[in-house]
């Protein structure tokens, strides 16, 4: 059953650099949501079927814990976010520090990396699929690409998100050993993480009039 | 009685988020934190077996942190309410969240001192920023709403990280032939040796950018001295006393695993490397520094520095580190208080606009004199033993070394020192009447010298047994 497994990784990668590209904060959203959904799919495609075509035990953890994060990651969360764009009332859209065109590029660079990053650090267990690794790293490279070369607040929650997406990348494919309360207990971390962002974003919004982070450079030494 | 330190709080922060009597709410507060210190200390007398499935387990290294949390927690609760009372602020809505995010705090405190599950203890450290975020912002000005975001996202991203080194733990436990994988803190060890090396590696380097960001370890502390200074002087003490410790356990039991691979000389060089850089940031830092909150945010981070050289150095100077993450819990918090009544009475954070607290307040200008002699590390309060302790294990290392770290602890003392005795002693004409000093805002304060001291006349058999016994965790 790898064919869909890495189908969905090939998605998340695409999305990653579609994130890059676009100018609209709106569209960032909605990737990011579809990238939570290509998530929860993600462990199912993997592991349901189980070996030798037995169910795994494990099946109805599995799906509680796909539909915790399709619940929390492609609904909530991007609800969230785009209720703090319409309220901050943001106009202008992305704002990158650096433009498009050179973020796609340097994004582009770091897909490279993860694939020699993956092809370095030898998985220790036999990886369910090849594409696994790299793209984990990817989705968290550019979420860090994102998370430093744009103004908007709003954009840099996005960024945080899609670091979040690889890790969750890591952690729902590789280690299967997690207790489904502590799994939860992480998704809600990241659930009001974002609300509380959400409604830092309110008040940031409301003081300074705009989103910008760069007005957010008083404080220092 | 580990899930009721966690429960017993989050749950009564829910109640009083509903109630709308300011005076029930600090009841509650009050109740919850002296209940929070009465389970910790029957703790230290009988021994706690695991709870729920064995998520929750009590070292001798949790009970310390546990400890010293919530010795801090109520002594920042009884001076919160005069704090609450008496305050400047005028904003209801901000009280009204106030006590439950300060509950809130507490559980996800307690949580990360009572689990040595890996991925709990990552919820429970993300837990503790999301819970205090809403507290630094709690007077409703624009340096607050930017250190509260600085928190929030420069945190969060760190944290993530730190989630990114505990997936890699798991990959890399779940490579070694020998011994269930689990990310609790025993399966882990049990694994160690046999772990792949290069994801036991980025496991903990990425634990330790992760976590220490939150712990404040340089060059990842832009976060912390805007936090600190903006935030409310019981919620500075809690970040700085309490918060800050809870960081270092995380990176600690991440250093306990590669401690149990046999493999940890190169953990301990990462961290003494980052130690070092810590105490020469905020050393020079404190010199140039104009703000008096900050200063003492800027010392935290040098007292960070000063416990990652001493676990950094190993052996004799685990032991150090211990007693002084202790000592300077007590210190700092104590300093944070008393900062906040020089605020309240100067009305400004700026060390030149605030002369002769001495002459106006002299409870807590005679305390201020203490603690900051005690934080500089002169004798006999207890920072002087650790510091002298972590020193004598520098000079072993390398006499450079030693010179190096006590010459930082030098320029920190002499930027302390310059900033605050002109503004204990100084007049002129900004020198005001003598102020009338509540009990309840010196009091809390003069609890923490008074240990501060003692811990440095005469330290009890049972805290020294203890601390060995954390130490020997550390494999000192």
């Amino acid at each position: 059953m790898t064919g869909y497994a890495d189908f969905i990784l090939l998605v998340v990668l695409v999305l990653d650099l579609y994130v890059v590209a676009t100018g609209r904060l709106a569209s960032c959203v909605h990737a990011s949501a579809f990238q939570g959904v290509a998530l929860a799919l993600l462990p199912l495609a993997l592991w349901a079927p189980g070996h030798e075509g037995r169910m795994d035990p494990q099946l109805l953890h599995l799906a509680l814990m796909s539909l915790g994060t399709l619940t929390v990651k492609a609904l909530v969360i991007p609800q969230l976010v785009l209720r703090a764009i319409r309220e901050a009332n943001v106009r202008r859209e992305v704002e990158p520090f650096v433009s498009l065109h050179l973020s796609v590029l340097i994004a582009a660079a770091l897909v490279g990396i993860s694939f020699w990053l993956a092809s370095v650090l030898v998985l220790p267990i036999p990886a369910p699929t090849m594409l696994v690794v790299p793209v984990a790293f990817a989705t968290v490279l550019v979420g860090f690409l994102v998370l430093v070369s744009r103004k908007k607040a709003v954009t840099q929650v996005v960024g945080y998100l899609m670091l979040e997406n690889g890790i969750f990348i890591f952690g729902q494919t590789l280690v299967r050993e997690i207790p489904f309360a502590v799994e939860l207990g992480i998704l809600l971390d990241l659930l009001v993480g974002v609300f509380v962002m959400g409604i830092a974003i309110h008040h940031i919004s409301r003081a300074f009039d705009h989103i910008d982070t760069e007005l957010l450079s008083a404080l220092k030494d | 009685m580990l899930t009721l330190l966690v429960v017993v709080p989050a749950i009564v922060g829910v109640i009083a988020l509903y109630s709308k009597d300011l005076r029930v709410d600090l009841a509650l507060l009050v109740g919850t934190a002296s209940a929070h210190l009465l389970v910790t200390a029957s703790l230290w007398i009988g021994e706690s077996g695991p709870e729920l499935d064995a998520l929750l387990t009590l070292d001798t290294l949790g009970l310390l942190v546990l400890s010293i949390t919530s010795v801090i927690f109520l002594i920042a609760a009884l001076y919160t309410i005069p704090y609450v009372l008496h305050g400047t602020h005028d904003k209801p809505v901000a009280l009204q969240r106030f006590i439950p995010c300060l509950l809130w705090f507490l559980s996800a405190m307690s949580l990360v001192s009572v689990t040595q599950h890996l991925a709990l203890l990552w919820a429970a450290v993300e837990g503790t920023t999301l819970a205090s975020a809403p507290l630094v912002y709690f007077y409703r000005r624009r340096g607050a709403l930017e250190a509260t975001w600085k928190y929030l996202l420069v945190c969060s991203v760190g944290i993530a990280l730190a989630l990114l080194g505990t997936f890699f733990l798991g990959i890399a436990g779940a490579g070694s032939s020998k011994g269930a994988s689990d990310l609790t803190l025993s399966g882990l060890s049990r694994a160690a040796p046999y772990m792949a090396r290069p994801w036991l590696k980025a496991a903990f380097v990425l634990a330790l950018v992760g976590y220490g960001t939150k712990m404040g370890l340089a060059p990842l502390h832009t976060w912390l001295p805007d936090t600190h200074s903006e935030a409310p002087s019981p919620v500075s003490a809690l970040l700085s006393g309490a918060l800050l410790n809870c960081a270092f356990l995380s990176i600690l039991r991440f250093y306990q695993v590669c401690v149990a691979s046999g493999d940890a000389e190169f953990a301990r060089t990462l961290l003494l490397m980052l130690g070092m850089a810590s105490l020469l940031l905020a050393s020079a830092f404190m010199l140039r520094q104009r703000d008096y909150k900050r200063l003492f945010a800027y010392s935290s981070i040098e007292n960070m520095g000063i416990m990652a050289v001493g676990v950094g150095l190993g052996g004799a100077a685990s032991y150090g580190t211990l007693l002084h993450a202790l000592n300077h819990s007590l210190c700092k918090a104590g300093l944070f208080l008393l900062a906040g009544n020089v605020l309240r009475s100067f009305g400004s954070t700026l060390a030149q606009e605030v002369r002769g607290v001495l002459q106006r307040l002299p409870a807590t200008g005679i305390l201020l004199l203490m603690l900051l002699l005690a934080i500089g590390g002169v004798p006999p309060f207890g920072p002087f033993w650790s510091e002298f302790l972590i020193f004598q294990s520098a000079m072993g290392a390398h006499v450079w070394l030693g010179v190096a770290f006590l010459s930082l602890l030098t320029v920190a003392f002499l930027g302390m020192a310059g900033v605050w005795l002109p503004m204990l002693s100084g007049g002129g004409n900004l020198q005001g009447p003598r102020a009338r000093e509540s009990w309840l805002s010196f009091l809390p304060p003069l609890a923490l010298a008074s240990a501060t001291l003692a811990m440095g006349l005469y330290l009890p058999s049972f805290l020294a047994v203890a601390l060995h016994r954390a130490a020997g965790l550390l494999g000192g």
